[in-house]
């Protein structure tokens, strides 16, 4: 017998992501064919260095994928705690513990990181070495406890989305086509002194035809993930929300973190970029040029993400019926 | 959770498990013969409101219908706890030797919940025991696993681990207990135990 429930899945964000995500697949795709067509009009084979680019390539992102915890972690300067290291630690892991019931999830394991940004992230190749960790900032914030757990209930979605493996999936394509930029740069460089005559001048064009795809290649796929990686937001957002029950105390989280973000000093700031695409809130700060840095932006807009909450709002506050 | 739901970056919520509950009388005449524990009759459910006015009714409707057959019979009201965690716990309180009656409040409150959409939001059951020494004891149900841990509250906020084994061991066989030490989480300060 099917329970009666009150969840309904968001069919506009299914389909903004399966779209990018195919779009993804396509360029992929469009990559592989024009490397091939390179190839072939000049007799010559880019394959080797094409693999080497793959081997280099997929070596990273898996590398960056297994010590995930481990690199942000120390990127971020943050400490794993116990449940009776401190009382804060005390109070996030009364938290977790209690969504992981409510989700039916292992619990990660909980890190601290001793700096002034409030902000939270999770990271994990998997559930067994998924690690959640919040800022001491986030702790001394004006966040009431609530709203803490909205920021953890978010977080937590991450993991149970598996949004670290996802998202390398989806980078496995840019990382190779900036490696293939650099290799080509160089090899147009150095293949350039050595003068063999006539094969010379056909490497020069393969390398330069092979760099004007990679680059072409990383600058739409790059797109692609910031735009994937804002819809993995909204999806986080959106079940964390479903957790909790209090959509309210999310959205007020976001406020409170994103005004408290715009006023912490920029050097602050530049430390914490590249860890960006992990946390609740970006660190960066927005400036008037919205259009632009929405599109570059890892994180949706506050109002973008504020309006979404107010549909799972409108869905739990519904009087009971069938599953729709 | 499928594949493509995380493709698709989506979790539906965990309908929760109840039929396990009713095990529970039974374990306990095991508990008194084996550890010496009696029930208080005190019995709490935990479930995270949701916001809005629908949930809100639901509850009110809940607690309505156990006032009603608890009147009946000349029990106490059942009371509404909100934890510092923002979570709600409904505590019904019989005399020690209604373990079944006290199930069965305790499950119609989840069968209340359950039928108006809001399964998902059961966290966990609990069954306050104690024993000669004033040893205290909660028998805690996880709706999402289906399954029973023990918690034995010392003073300062600290666990009888021991304890939490030994009745591990002598109702183990009876209910099914939690497999997963670290899902054994602590309710501190749970009403009713």
């Amino acid at each position: 017998m099917a329970a009666r429930t009150r969840y309904a899945p968001d069919r506009g964000l299914t389909v903004r992501m399966t779209a990018t995500m195919f779009l993804l697949g396509l360029v992929f795709v469009a990559f592989v064919a024009a490397i091939i067509a390179i190839g072939a009009a000049y007799h010559a084979s880019s394959a080797a260095i094409v693999l080497f680019a793959v081997v280099l390539g997929g070596g990273f992102a898996i590398g960056s994928l297994f010590y995930s915890d481990k690199i942000a972690l120390r990127t971020a300067g943050a400490v794993e705690v116990g449940p009776n290291d401190s009382p804060d630690a005390r109070r996030i892991h009364g938290i977790v513990d209690r969504l992981c019931a409510l989700a039916d999830m292992k619990k990660p394991r909980i890190a601290i990181a001793d700096t002034r940004l409030p902000n939270a992230f999770a990271t994990g190749r998997n559930a067994d070495h998924a690690v959640l960790c919040v800022t001491t900032g986030l702790l001394r914030s004006n966040l009431d406890d609530a709203e803490l757990e909205g920021v953890i209930a978010h977080e937590m979605s991450h993991v149970a989305h598996k949004d670290v493996q996802v998202m390398t999936a989806a980078s496995f394509l840019a990382i190779i086509a900036a490696l293939l930029i650099r290799i080509a740069f160089y090899g147009e460089l150095f293949g350039g002194g050595r003068g063999r005559g006539g094969n010379n001048q056909n490497t020069a064009i393969i390398m330069f035809a092979l760099m004007a795809v990679s680059i072409v290649v990383y600058a739409v796929s790059f797109l692609l993930i910031r735009m994937l990686s804002r819809y993995r937001e909204l999806a986080a957002d959106r079940s964390g929300a479903l957790l909790t029950g209090q959509p309210s105390a999310l959205k007020s989280a976001l406020i409170k973190v994103s005004t408290d973000m715009a006023r912490i000093p920029t050097q602050d700031l530049r430390a914490a970029e590249p860890l960006n695409a992990f946390f609740f809130a970006p660190a960066m700060k927005l400036n008037a040029k919205a259009s632009l840095s929405t599109v570059f932006s890892t994180h949706p807009s506050l109002e973008r993400r504020l309006a979404e909450l107010d549909k799972v709002q409108q869905q739990l506050g519904r009087t009971a019926g069938p599953g729709r | 959770m499928g594949f493509l739901d995380t493709l698709l970056g989506r979790t539906k919520p965990v309908q929760p498990k109840l039929d396990d509950l009713f095990a529970l009388p039974s374990a306990a005449v095991t508990l008194d013969a084996g550890a010496g524990f009696k029930p208080t009759g005190s019995g709490s459910v935990c479930f995270r409101p949701v916001e809005g006015r629908s949930f809100a009714d639901v509850q009110k409707d809940v607690q309505e219908l156990l006032d009603l057959s608890s009147g009946k019979e000349g029990g106490l009201p059942v009371e509404v706890t909100k934890d510092s965690y923002g979570f709600n716990w409904l505590v019904s309180s019989r005399m020690s030797d209604e373990l079944d009656a006290l199930v069965t409040d305790l499950h119609a409150v989840n069968t209340s919940l359950v039928d108006n959409g809001f399964g998902p939001q059961l966290l966990c059951t609990l069954v306050a025991f104690t024993d000669d020494q004033e040893r205290r004891l909660g028998l805690i149900y996880l709706y999402k696993r289906g399954t029973f841990y023990p918690f034995a509250p010392l003073s300062g906020e600290r666990r009888d681990n021991a304890l939490e084994l030994q009745v591990k061991g002598v109702i183990g066989s009876d209910l099914k207990f939690e497999p997963d030490l670290s899902r054994w989480f602590p309710v501190w300060g749970a009403p009713g135990l």
